[in-house]
């Protein structure tokens, strides 16, 4: 009945730099991998003069390396930087996104706790859950701005809610879930100590519930950024990446590499969301290792 | 007052199957008493009934002279389930301390306790360690410790050590005994081993299935305090033997079909 045998800090230390290591490596190659195969598609099919799927040049396809050249030139005569600008409209969109986020989790735990309770809430409510799901966003957006705007609600709330919109379903069916998954025994346990329902689910079902929670909530935190990029158009804000991409589209057969900048920005703003969410995941959830995905 | 008075408890669960039928038990406090029994012969059931963790068809359970169900919610029982049910985000400290939680101890109050529990079923030092960091073992000695942390006046232990090897359980079956010993709390205990039944309890309660019921009651003498030792005395051999051919015994009184023994 020995214990496990405790790994000495040092070890630990050097094992952690080694995975670290490793891992960085990992990136480079694969980031490197996908570089020569955009790269070489490109060279070989304007080589060869090949137009099937689709024809390939500058515009179609423009090097890696204009687009991120892009970023250092003036978005337009007398403008500021390209990547300037795109700076300040990533941290617009990432407000709107985080608080639609925020707003979405909240929301989709609340909509998960409900049914969990109650099979009638569950009949009841999640048909509607679903059915909000299925309707399209572009419908959906512009009445949200609407009736936002009638309440004198600044336009980036409105698009918020979009975000949010997009952001509380997974985390609702996977709250949903998580909290049905508390081990039979453990909820009989609690039983014998006679807890009331209000400390079987903070006690209990919540945690078990939380690597479900925090799979939809890593879903999600790339879903509201898409979800405020684009909310911005139907609420016509101009100073997101929402508003910069639907610009650099009608700029596109002049200059692809601006829309191209924007959405690798875009890109990396969803990353960052998703990178949040991991940190955060590895802060609160302290499972065996089996429940940690 | 007896600690606990089942009389005329029948189970039927929905399907049909009859679990238990015309169980009479009274067990007075500081008895250590187990259930043993062939699968399928009720005594988890029994078990659970006795908790208030299922409700019998018929029948009365009188625990400390409430009903079940008021001795629950009065938390005057402790549970050991065959797996450790240990919430894997809290560490031992918190596990143990959890009833206590739940109780609205304070935490000074609860710091002293875990230190006591942690004393007495000997895991000083891994107060801040996670369950999954422990041996089955140690794993089901936390929840020992947290089944005893409230001074339950009801010790309820359903084949708590069904799972182990058979040298962690013979120490564990010593150590419980010391802990009964010092704790003086009244025990039920399910088990499937004749020699663990033999060795722990004060009285053995032989269930036999189809329906599930007591086929006999055998007194258990062997003196105490019972150490590794007694496992090498002859009262003890004839005791195992005792309760063997009584086990048989009730095993031969049926031989129906199997169908009912995938039940429990």
């Amino acid at each position: 009945m020995s214990a496990i045998a405790v790994e000495r800090p040092r070890e630990r230390y050097v094992e952690g730099v080694k995975r670290g290591t490793g891992r960085v490596a990992l990136f480079v190659v694969v980031l490197g991998s996908l570089w020569g195969l955009w790269e070489g598609y490109r060279s070989l099919w304007i080589h060869q003069g090949w137009t099937w799927p689709f024809v390939v040049d500058n515009t179609t396809m423009p090097h890696i390396h204009d687009i991120f050249a892009a970023l250092g030139r003036p978005s337009q005569t007398g403008g500021p930087l390209l990547g300037t600008l795109l700076w300040h409209a990533a941290l617009f969109t990432a407000k709107e996104a985080a608080v639609g986020f925020a707003l979405g989790a909240v929301v989709g735990f609340a909509l998960g706790v409900l049914p969990a309770h109650s099979k009638l809430a569950q009949r009841g409510l999640l048909p509607y859950v679903v059915a909000s799901q299925t309707v399209p966003i572009l419908a959906i957006a512009p009445i949200v701005v609407i009736y936002l705007g009638s309440l004198q609600v600044t336009a980036w709330v409105s698009v918020a809610v979009i975000a949010a919109y997009l952001t509380f379903f997974p985390v609702t069916i996977s709250t949903l879930r998580g909290l049905t998954s508390a081990d039979r025994r453990a909820l009989e346990l609690m039983r014998s100590y006679a807890t009331g329902p209000w400390q079987v689910l903070w006690k209990l079902r919540v945690p078990s519930a939380l690597p479900y929670i925090f799979t939809a909530l890593k879903v999600s935190a790339t879903a509201s950024v898409v979800g405020a990029i684009i909310g911005e158009a139907p609420s016509s804000i101009q100073n997101g990446l929402g508003g910069e991409i639907v610009v650099f589209n009608q700029y596109y057969t002049l200059d692809p590499t601006k829309l191209w900048a924007t959405n690798v920005v875009a890109a990396l703003l969803g990353i960052i969301f998703f990178l949040v969410v991991v940190v955060a995941e590895k802060l609160v959830v302290r499972r065996a290792p089996e429940h940690v995905a | 007052m007896s600690v606990v008075d089942v009389s005329g408890v029948s189970k039927t669960f929905t399907g049909g199957t009859n679990a238990l039928q015309g169980i009479e038990l009274t067990i007075e406090p500081g008895e250590f008493v187990s259930l043993i029994g062939p699968s399928g012969c009720g005594k988890s059931t029994l078990l659970r009934i006795m908790g208030d963790l299922i409700e019998p068809s018929s029948g009365d359970v009188v625990v400390n002279g409430k009903t079940a169900r008021r001795a629950r919610i009065d938390r005057d029982y402790g549970i050991v389930f065959q797996d450790p049910v240990l919430y894997d985000w809290r560490t031992v400290a918190k596990n143990i301390a959890l009833p206590l939680e739940l109780a609205g101890w304070d935490r000074r109050r609860r710091a002293a306790r875990i230190r006591d529990m942690l004393n007495l079923v000997e895991l000083n030092g891994f107060a801040d360690h996670h369950p999954w960091q422990l041996s089955g073992g140690m794993q089901q000695r936390v929840s020992i410790a947290r089944a005893l942390s409230f001074d339950p006046a009801l010790l309820l232990m359903d084949e708590p050590f069904g799972a182990l090897d058979e040298m962690t359980r013979e120490r564990l079956n010593n150590q419980l005994l010391e802990i009964w010993a010092r704790s003086g709390s009244t025990v039920v205990f399910v088990t499937h081993s004749i020699a663990e039944a033999v060795f722990l309890s004060t009285r053995v309660v032989i269930m036999s299935p189809r329906p599930g019921r007591i086929s006999s009651v055998i007194p258990n003498d062997l003196p105490q305090p019972r150490t590794a030792a007694t496992r090498e005395e002859p009262r003890f051999f004839e005791l195992v033997t005792q309760v063997r051919d009584a086990l048989h015994l009730g095993a031969d009184v049926d031989r129906q079909p199997e169908a009912a023994e995938a039940r429990l």
